[in-house]
């Protein structure tokens, strides 16, 4: 008597499925080759970390809770720094249980959700056009100037943002109200806390060819030295080891450092660099793979983000490059002209890019790149993209370093508008020019075709209040 | 006939001992039924802090620096005008910062004349517990309610102009809708919720 076909079915199906299942498994815990995994195209923002499924999925079993812890883990000091509008707190208290019944704004993944490609919109977001509908109805009854605005426009250009409308709020407005398109001082006055290369750290007897401490077996070819003898690095007394060994002891040379040794350094460099897109692969707990049992496993990190991978236009010739610290300011000349324009030049391939070295900003750049405007008046790249950054310390002392998050002040764009735009325009100037998507993509050669509206509304408001308040009208 | 006598003691020193139980777990250990704070008393209490430190920062930091020795103002863009956070302002980011730390309770600070409209009551209690408490001199509101599916314990209190900074920001705030306050009147309420399920 063989076994019945029924219970050989079940054997077949149980031999079959169970390794499958572990492999998955594994793949998911562990990590390998998990695009199969992908439920939906990820957005710009996340996909160059998409194989690091933990990085936010941190619970096998989480829900919505465990997503949005993950979004704060990474983008909860950027909203605290934007004075959020729209803070989780304002939507915990029972007062707002309706509207969190309507729409839960407790949880990042309410209004953004990943892998959703059909329905998500600029910056993420998988919500309908109208969703300030949801809370904001009597918006018209407030705001005389409001009626007829369709729910959709809320968040136009030079209107509303959700959560950064730190140039955007009513007082801010009026204050700006009337300014002249091109401010009387036009620099970036942040610049003076950065070093300029004749203020450099230097040493009493600066580093030559001669001082170099790098074994002879990576002496290096003489133009490697000579570059870097001509350094910063060289004239602050950072001799080969400084970056080429690191803290393990016995002390072990190292080929080609990674960012982890330029960071020891340059920490807030470091720290925002692998907060924007180019860098984000090399943040710290990111993992391709983790160690797994029977040595199955062994933990390695992402590899480092390249052009070829991008969703915005590259070039070819630079589809390989991989993107570290030296990408931009190469192994041993830190030329930060170089870094500031001609090195993103070096991969983007896109109109506005290549607009840039027709624009009245790159003209200002090549003037203070030469020595004939002062520091702080040229407009590169990185002083909009990267702008510089005041840190206040609590003994309330002050410095800056230059961001090395591309992605910060990029989207909405008005949140360039206090870092960058108004170091030398008018509010009004900076949000006509923001809201022309052809204008930018020329790189601001030539004027907006665009008027927004918000401060006239603001101003208007002003003069209503104070006329009303002036016959003792209510409010 | 002894030995009825035996179970029917053993019988009651079983059912006393049973009985006893609970108050001796109360006694020994803290239990909640016998030491519970009623849950009124839990919002007076913390009331009793809020108003006092409210009060505190209103009539020693703000009216002190701002109205009465002139070194700095206070203002709701206390950021970019380097400036005092308005008292109303410390009072709700105290509040955001409890929510992010306990759902055992919540505060606002709501009015029926708000500056921002969003501090505007909402539920049917506040707008209720707001009225009582304008129109009752110093008498507090309790009530439930149940919102979103929870049930509440809701105290208001009255939150009086205690320094004259309190009635000068406001009758000349553009978007206040009410000029005429006076020093010690009802401006608002403070509104504490204890969920009760």
């Amino acid at each position: 008597m063989g076994i019945p076909r029924t219970l050989m079915l079940w054997l077949l199906w149980t031999a079959l499925t169970v390794p499958i299942g572990l492999v998955v498994l594994a793949v998911v815990v562990y990590g390998g080759n998990r695009s199969f995994l992908l439920i939906g195209k990820t957005t710009s923002g996340h996909h160059q970390i998409e194989l690091a499924c933990d990085a936010c999925h941190t619970s096998l079993f989480g829900g919505r809770e465990v997503l949005h812890d993950a979004c704060v883990n990474c983008h909860g000091a950027e909203l605290r720094a934007a004075n959020d509008t729209h803070p989780k707190s304002k939507f915990t208290d029972p007062r707002n249980a309706d509207r969190v019944a309507i729409l839960d704004a407790r949880n990042c993944v309410t209004c953004h959700q990943e892998h959703r490609p059909r329905i998500t919109r600029a910056m993420g977001v998988t919500l309908p056009d109208d969703l300030c509908f949801n809370c904001h109805q009597e918006i018209a009854s407030e705001r005389p100037s409001h009626r007829g605005l369709a729910f959709t426009s809320c968040a136009s250009a030079g209107c509303h943002n959700f959560h950064d409308n730190r140039a955007l709020y009513e007082d801010f407005l009026n204050k700006h109200a009337g300014q002249p398109a091109q401010l009387e001082s036009q620099r970036v006055a942040l610049a003076d806390f950065l070093r300029s290369r004749d203020n450099a750290i230097r040493v009493a007897r600066p580093l030559g060819p001669a001082d170099a401490d790098a074994p002879a077996s990576h002496a290096g070819d003489a133009a490697i030295l000579a570059d870097w003898a001509a350094d910063a690095h060289a004239g602050a007394g950072i001799n080969c080891t400084g970056c080429h060994t690191g803290k393990a002891e016995p002390e072990r040379w190292i080929a080609a450092p990674r960012i982890a040794s330029c960071g020891n350094c340059h920490a807030n460099e470091v720290r925002t660099f692998t907060e924007g897109k180019h860098g984000m692969r090399l943040r710290e707990g990111l993992m391709a793979t983790r160690e797994g049992p029977f040595g199955l496993f062994t933990a390695s990190t992402l590899a480092q983000m390249t052009p070829a991978e991008a969703r915005l236009p590259m070039k070819r010739d630079a589809a390989h490059n991989s993107l570290g610290c030296g990408s931009c300011h190469s192994a041993h000349r830190y030329d930060t002209t170089f870094a500031r324009a001609e090195a993103c030049a070096g991969c983007h391939d896109d109109p506005h890019t290549k607009a840039y070295f027709a624009s009245p900003h790159y003209t200002l750049f090549k003037r203070e790149a030469a020595g004939l405007a002062p520091r702080g008046t040229g407009v590169s790249c990185a002083t909009c993209h990267m702008p510089t950054t005041e840190v206040r310390a609590s003994d309330g002392s002050r410095s800056a370093y230059a961001t090395h998050n591309q992605n910060d002040n990029l989207r909405p764009n008005e949140k360039m508008v206090r870092s960058v735009c108004a170091n030398c325009h008018g509010l009004q100037f900076a949000l006509d020019a923001l809201a022309d998507p052809k204008l930018i993509a020329d790189n601001f050669n030539g004027l907006s075709s665009v008027h927004v509206e918000s401060i006239e509304w603001a101003q208007r408001r002003l003069r209503e209040r104070s006329n009303r308040r002036a016959q003792g009208a209510p409010q | 006939m002894s030995s009825n006598v035996i179970k029917l003691g053993t019988a009651a020193l079983l059912l006393g001992t049973l009985a006893a139980i609970p108050v001796a777990r109360a006694q020994w250990f803290g239990g909640k039924d016998a030491k519970a704070v009623p849950v009124q008393d839990v919002t007076d209490m913390l009331h009793a802090v809020m108003a006092a430190d409210r009060a505190v920062y209103t009539q020693r930091v703000v009216n002190r620096l701002q109205n009465e020795e002139k070194v700095i103002t206070a203002d709701e863009h206390f950021g970019d005008k380097k400036a005092l956070p308005l008292p109303a302002q410390m009072f709700r980011f105290g509040a955001e910062k409890v929510a992010e730390s306990t759902t055992k309770f919540s505060y606002s600070l709501l009015s029926l004349w708000p500056v921002n409209r969003q501090n505007a009551p909402r539920t049917a209690m506040e707008k209720e517990g707001l009225k009582f408490v304008a129109e009752n001199s110093g008498k507090n509101f309790y009530g439930e309610e149940t919102l979103g599916g929870k049930k509440y314990f809701t105290a208001v209190y009255a939150d009086v102009a205690v320094s004259p900074a309190c009635v000068s920001c406001h009758n000349g705030h553009p978007d206040s809708p009410r000029t005429d306050f006076k020093l010690k009147d009802v401006m608002g309420g403070v509104v504490i919720r204890v969920p009760t399920n």
